[in-house]
């Protein structure tokens, strides 16, 4: 591959066109530029068939209902990011009504196939309506993307999640014109809760791992779908739009064509895995439908690499099962220390840092923890809920008092300007300023964080989302973007 | 709907009742919307976090009565305890902005567009979630109607039947002088010269000498201070807050500032009080649950008809 006299690197800016082609190889280093290289040698029906099988698997590995259901909610985020990455990723519109997409088509389901109006629609019919009636939403929904770009579409499409929200909020005061339901549109906030099982050709998925294998296949049609789409036409047409919409246009692209289809199949794919959740839960909520949601898809989005299917793939992956660990605290003290190790090659550049670092953190717990100890016993009292090694671990390491809550506040705040700070020092300052940032972090996890796992979760995903877009924009698997000027 | 109803309702009284609550509802979507406006104008940047900052402000206000020692026998007087409230929500949210401005903004001063919005929203989910984590999901009150026996809302202007309570004045009052304030400082001072000239075009200003950085740290001060005064002023007024707040509020401030016309200050503070008036109305005359649809009818169809906004121009673009 390589040509005898191919020019250095980092050489003067002349035979830009070169630097631009080589900005792979200097930028995806490590091991998300290992992977990025190994995925990218596969073939694509290989990559496919790398995620899917597994997953399919897991039914024959265990009968764990919660694993299963895991499983089937990974399936299920997968989905719903990869619609997301049509218009955010590949078109680069900004699309913030994302959720409501997904909402409709679970409620539309529920609406076609339910006690609640009656109709018990089969499922070979009612999925393709619902789809086809979500993606004529996000048609809809496009329109606006002719005359707007970026903060106001963005703003516009939050509106229209917000409206979303409301209708179905209230549904019970609204009444279809020519059919009287007994409780309104959509029961308000009771949800509709009486939603039939698919039901295809008169087989009924009753099983989660039925759910689990269509969710599997859904997963195969859709990326096979996205995979040729994004390298067709449309797909690099796409590409151009997000780049420079102007001179796509100039190039005689159909600009506002293209906005559209991109809503409406991002808008289609949301629908049919409302129409699998809506059935797999047997019930539809508008409280599934929050903004929490939109964060953790965006989350999952941007971590993967924005634009890029397998990287988004993965982002949903990692985030979902990092969530689930997080609702135990026991399993949540292990996945905070995996994570640190997983930064931490990021932060500091040379092993012999690492391990002074790590070595500096320990001696430094256990420093903090006998003084604090010896002052005022109330400081060391508390203990960890598990009772596996690594809580006797940290109870014996962390500081942690009986009474965490006001002190934790407090710890919560210093640490977040702590990080802040971290972010400001270079070289030896920043390693020697880690040591006592790594502590407190881990106290703060220990002593807060742990007790509100569905608070820690969101603050966390926030907090990733704005390192990334500092750190590393282009995610784990996306290309990074080169500008020529 | 019942129109015979709405006929009914449709008289002087009850008109004249809904402007005053529309104007108090306005003038803090106005303080709101010129956060906005201003950070719009300087940064073409949609500044997400920006509700969640007012959302901030409000609790600030609700530290501060608890200080003071509650809302039914402070320590100081009613008036400086009141004070005390705004102006700590002001600091406290104007170093907040800058923070924010330091920490998610600057490092992506020339990324993409989408970039910064995405940090935004990550900034407004962490701010949103870390005073739900702080300070627990159920509602903190204000207990406005404890400050010195209720006086706040009993005494008032009294017209007829009409009851214009001395905490509307307040409100009404402090927001209209902040507004003014603004005015000066933007139109009257070197650094408002300097904002306007980094609003028209941030390279040629920074060819001329101006420290644009600094304008733009000054900018997020000024509208954080704006947001955390709004957030105390809806405490007082509704009396109950929660971490959820700056959602909404952000919402419509934000389609405060787009209808006045976005990156303009009287703009802004106009946008507002028209769509507070609208909410007031509706929710007067219509019914009140879809105050959110209308003003979101409002927000498109200023959009698509009228983008730049009332006041502001339309941006021509040469290519």
């Amino acid at each position: 591959m390589s040509e005898p006299n191919a020019p250095p690197l980092e050489g003067p800016g002349i035979g830009k066109d070169e630097w631009v082609a080589r900005v792979e190889a200097r930028t995806q280093s490590g091991l998300p530029g290992e992977i990025r290289r190994f995925l990218l040698a596969l073939p694509p029906w290989a990559r496919i068939a790398l995620i899917a099988v597994p997953a399919a698997c897991i039914p024959a590995l265990t009968n764990n209902g919660y694993f299963l259901q895991v499983a089937i909610d990974t399936s299920l985020f997968v989905l719903l990011a990869l619609g997301l990455n049509i218009a955010v990723g590949w078109a680069g519109l900004l699309d913030l009504g994302y959720i409501a997409f997904y909402g409709f088509g679970a409620y539309g389901y529920a609406m076609l196939a339910s006690g609640h109006t009656g109709l018990h629609w089969q499922a070979e019919v009612a999925i393709p309506v619902v789809v086809v009636a979500t993606a004529l939403l996000g048609f809809l929904l496009g329109l606006p993307s002719w005359r707007l770009v970026g903060d106001y579409l963005a703003i516009v499409t939050l509106f229209f999640f917000q409206i979303f929200l409301t209708v179905v909020n209230n549904g019970q005061r609204i009444q279809l014109p020519f059919k009287k339901l007994e409780a309104g549109l959509t029961r308000g906030p009771n949800g509709i809760s009486d939603v039939d099982p698919l039901n295809f050709f008169g087989w009924h998925l009753n099983s989660l791992r039925e759910y689990l294998w269509l969710a599997v296949g859904a997963f195969v049609v859709v990326i096979g779908a996205l995979y040729l789409v994004n390298e067709s036409r449309t797909g690099r047409a796409w590409r151009a739009l997000r780049e420079d919409p102007l001179a796509a246009e100039v190039m005689s692209m159909p600009v506002n064509w293209l906005k559209l289809v991109a809503f409406a199949a991002g808008a289609g794919i949301a629908g049919l895995t409302g129409t699998i959740f809506a059935a797999e839960q047997g019930s539809v909520f508008p409280s599934n439908f929050d903004l929490a949601l939109l964060i953790t898809l965006y989350a999952m989005v941007i971590l993967g690499g924005v634009g890029s299917i397998y990287g988004v793939v993965i982002g949903a992956v990692v985030i979902n099962v990092s969530l689930e660990v997080l609702r135990t605290p026991a399993h949540a003290s292990w996945l905070f220390f995996i994570g640190l190790v997983l930064v931490f090659p990021v932060i500091l550049k040379s092993w012999r840092l690492r391990g002074l670092v790590v070595a500096g953190v320990i001696g430094f717990g256990f420093a903090v923890h006998g003084i604090v100890g010896a002052l005022w016993s109330g400081g060391v009292d508390g203990s960890t809920t598990g009772e596996a090694w690594i809580d006797r671990l940290i109870d014996n390491w962390v500081l942690l008092p009986n009474d965490p809550t006001v002190i934790g506040r407090w710890a919560y705040v210093t640490l977040i300007a702590a990080v802040l700070g971290l972010t400001l020092l270079r070289g030896l300052w920043r390693a020697a300023a880690i040591v006592p940032v790594l502590y407190l972090a881990a106290c703060v996890w220990e002593n807060v964080l742990v007790l509100q796992p569905s608070v820690a979760r969101y603050i966390m995903l926030g907090g990733m989302l704005v390192a990334l877009m500092a750190a590393r924009p282009q995610g784990l698997l996306g290309s990074p973007r080169v500008e020529i000027v | 709907m019942d129109f015979i109803a709405v006929f009914d309702n449709l008289n002087w009284d009850s008109f004249v009742q809904l402007t005053v609550n529309g104007l108090t509802l306005g003038s803090a979507y106005a303080l709101i919307a010129l956060g906005y406006s201003l950070v719009y104008g300087i940064l073409k940047l949609l500044n997400f976090a920006h509700g969640d900052v007012f959302m901030v402000g409000a609790f600030i206000g609700w530290g501060v009565i608890g200080v003071l020692g509650g809302s039914a026998n402070p320590i100081v007087p009613v008036w400086l305890a009141i004070s005390f409230m705004i102006i700590a929500a002001a600091l406290g949210c104007a170093l907040l902005g800058v923070v924010i401005e330091r920490f998610a903004y600057r490092p992506l001063r020339n990324a993409p567009r989408i970039a910064p919005l995405i940090s935004a929203l990550g900034v407004s989910f962490f701010l949103q979630n870390s005073v739900l984590l702080l300070f627990s999901a159920d509602f903190k009150t204000y207990n406005t109607f404890d400050f010195s026996g209720g006086t706040l809302f009993l005494s008032g202007i009294n017209w007829g039947p009409l009851h214009i309570s001395l905490l509307r004045i307040i409100v009404i009052g402090s927001a209209f002088a902040m507004m003014g304030l603004l005015a000066l400082l933007v139109y009257r001072t070197r650094l408002g010269k300097a904002m306007r000239a980094t609003s028209f075009d941030r390279e040629a200003a920074a060819m001329m000498g101006i420290d644009v950085d600094r304008v733009i740290v000054w900018t997020f001060f000024i509208g954080s201070a704006l947001a955390g005064v709004a957030g105390v002023l809806v405490g007082l007024i509704f009396s109950q807050i929660n971490h959820f707040m700056g959602f909404n509020y952000g919402l419509k401030g934000f389609t405060a500032a787009v209808v006045g016309g976005i990156g303009n200050v009287p703009g802004a503070m106009l946008g507002g009080l028209l769509i507070g008036l609208a909410e007031s109305y509706s929710f007067g005359y219509i019914s009140d649950v879809w105050q959110n649809l209308i003003v979101f009818s409002i927000l498109v169809a200023f959009m698509l008809g009228r983008p730049s906004g009332i006041l502001g121009r339309a941006d021509i673009k040469k290519v």
